[in-house]
């Protein structure tokens, strides 16, 4: 029994320890994003890196789940006689929830793990002491414009997913299934508001985005610098990211749309 | 030897890790235009010591001061303007490897200065002619071999004309020839630029041909200083130990551990 208090009180104290410690990793990060704007090639080489070429996943992922989204909708929708709704409920699920959410989660395993794992590589093979030796701050060099990088992808990289989700959804729905297509786009219009679904779901994505970033170059920053450490570190981002996205997202429904 | 006319002075320097002292109470000093060797078996914070002079970690007491300055009081701005004078070759040669060759080198000149293109390049070449590697401008670092890539790792760490550099394990998993190359690029750079140079290392041959004053670690002490001869000739048993490479004397082989016959015969799961 004193085994698992001791052991509790150690994990706890290591977590806030970590916490803080990353809120200071944060703090740093913050303080050079001001910089980043002054060298445009270091902040378009990493939006590539981290959105251009999620591009694909996030792509067919989102057509793939407006087609799943449309099907079950319908079967759904029709047996009250209400398929024309099936526009407004492909297009609500995606912007309010799925969109930000299956995007930061795809993110988090397409550019967080990379992000982790390359910031990690470069502290086991000396890169990153090597900046500091040549004095150059590694977190304004390396790590802001990879931030700043992130944080314009994911809302951005969400949009487009809410956009192909509701086209895959279309292609089912009335391509397949023979919805009206006018009501499909017209309940969607008149349903859907720009402020409480559409912008609501922006800021979701801005939030997650920040998150996600901050948690892949935190744990790629404080890798133990070693295959072993690198591997944990990028396991712990995709986990952690997930837990993040999920527990926030539930924090952000209820305070934009419940009446907690 | 003299104080007086040092670049690097540590004092009384005291570093632990956890339980384990690494450095207990040292002091020595770096003179200006020669090449200090800091020797001693592997393990023995010869690397930590780099660090501790380079400012990447903070000693728990004692101080190491550059120039007249503490290193670890500095301000990160100061600190920072005083790494711009130190060039240090790491054991790995830590280049970027998304970079080739030539923008390695000139990693630091774009970030400190505001030359322009064709002057960086000059330097460059310049950099890259003084360590032969100047027709390998092209390559990226996974295509250069251990020697090649710290060979480029020194023309950066020369690139911003440095007062000193500090040398990691420069001759560790060399053939004979980068061997030879290298020994002979740190001490030509040395005397040709005027630098101040700490080789790290436990290659005994290669580091006593161009060393001016030698220090021997163990322990967390200095067991030995000197200059080669006076090093080849003391009478201290560790750095005896050292120098000949004998397996026995006071550096043990065995990490500290319970008797042998005892161990095998106790079954305790660790």
């Amino acid at each position: 029994m004193l085994n698992i208090l001791t052991k509790l009180g150690k994990n706890t104290r290591c977590s806030f320890n970590k916490l803080g410690k990353s809120g200071f990793f944060l703090g740093q990060v913050l303080i050079g994003v001001g910089d980043v704007f002054l060298r445009p090639r270091l902040l378009s080489k990493q939006l590539y890196s981290v959105g251009v070429l999620s591009f694909l996943i996030i792509t067919v992922s989102g057509l793939f789940i407006g087609m799943v989204l449309s099907l079950q909708g319908y079967y759904i929708l029709s047996s009250f006689g209400a398929e024309e709704a099936l526009g407004v409920m492909v297009a609500a699920s995606l912007v309010r929830e799925l969109g930000p959410v299956v995007t930061a989660l795809l993110f988090a395993g397409r550019a967080g793990s990379a992000l982790t794992a390359e910031i990690g590589l470069m502290k086991a093979t000396e890169q990153l002491s090597g900046m500091e030796m040549m004095a150059i701050d590694p977190i304004k060099r390396i790590v802001a414009p990879r931030f700043v990088a992130g944080l314009i992808s994911v809302p951005l990289l969400t949009m487009l997913f809410s956009a192909i989700g509701i086209i895959g959804g279309h292609l089912v729905g009335v391509g397949m299934l023979g919805v009206d297509e006018g009501s499909y786009w017209m309940q969607m219009q008149s349903s859907l508001d720009f402020y409480d679904d559409i912008l609501n779901g922006v800021i979701k994505s801005l939030v997650f985005g920040f998150v996600v970033t901050w948690i892949a170059l935190y744990e790629g920053y404080s890798a133990v610098p070693t295959s072993e450490g690198v591997s944990g570190a990028t396991t712990r981002t995709v986990v952690n990211s997930a837990f993040a996205t999920l527990g926030l997202d539930f924090i952000l429904t209820a305070l934009m749309f419940g009446d907690i | 030897m003299s104080f007086d006319n040092n670049l690097v002075s540590v004092q009384h320097l005291t570093f632990s890790r956890g339980d384990r002292i690494i450095f207990d109470d040292i002091s020595l000093g770096i003179q200006r235009g020669k090449i200090t060797a800091i020797m001693g078996p592997s393990g023995t914070g010869k690397t930590t010591l780099l660090k501790l002079i380079g400012g990447q970690i903070f000693p728990d007491a004692g101080t190491v001061e550059i120039n007249g300055q503490n290193v670890h009081t500095l301000a990160r701005k100061d600190l920072y303007s005083l790494r711009r004078r130190m060039g240090m070759l790491f054991q790995s040669g830590a280049l970027l490897t998304d970079m080739n060759v030539y923008d390695n080198v000139a990693f630091p000149l774009r970030e400190h200065t505001k030359l322009t293109e064709s002057m960086i390049r000059t330097l460059v070449l310049m950099k890259l002619h003084a360590v032969g590697l100047r027709g390998a401008r092209n390559l990226m670092p996974n295509e250069l071999s251990g020697g090649m890539a710290r060979r480029v790792a020194l023309a950066r760490a020369i690139a911003l004309d440095p007062m000193m550099i500090m040398y990691d394990e420069p001759f560790t998993g060399q053939d004979p020839i980068s061997m030879a190359t290298l020994v002979q690029l740190i001490k030509s750079l040395n005397t040709i630029l005027g630098l101040t140079s700490i080789i790290v290392s436990h290659d005994v041959h290669e580091t006593i041909a161009i060393a001016d004053y030698i220090y021997v670690l163990s322990h967390g002490n200095i067991v030995g200083q000197g200059t080669p001869e006076e090093i080849n000739n003391s009478e201290s048993e560790w750095v005896q130990q050292f120098m000949q490479g004998a397996p026995e004397g006071p550096v043990h082989f065995h990490y500290p551990a319970p008797d042998y016959i005892e161990d095998l015969l106790t079954f305790d799961k660790d």
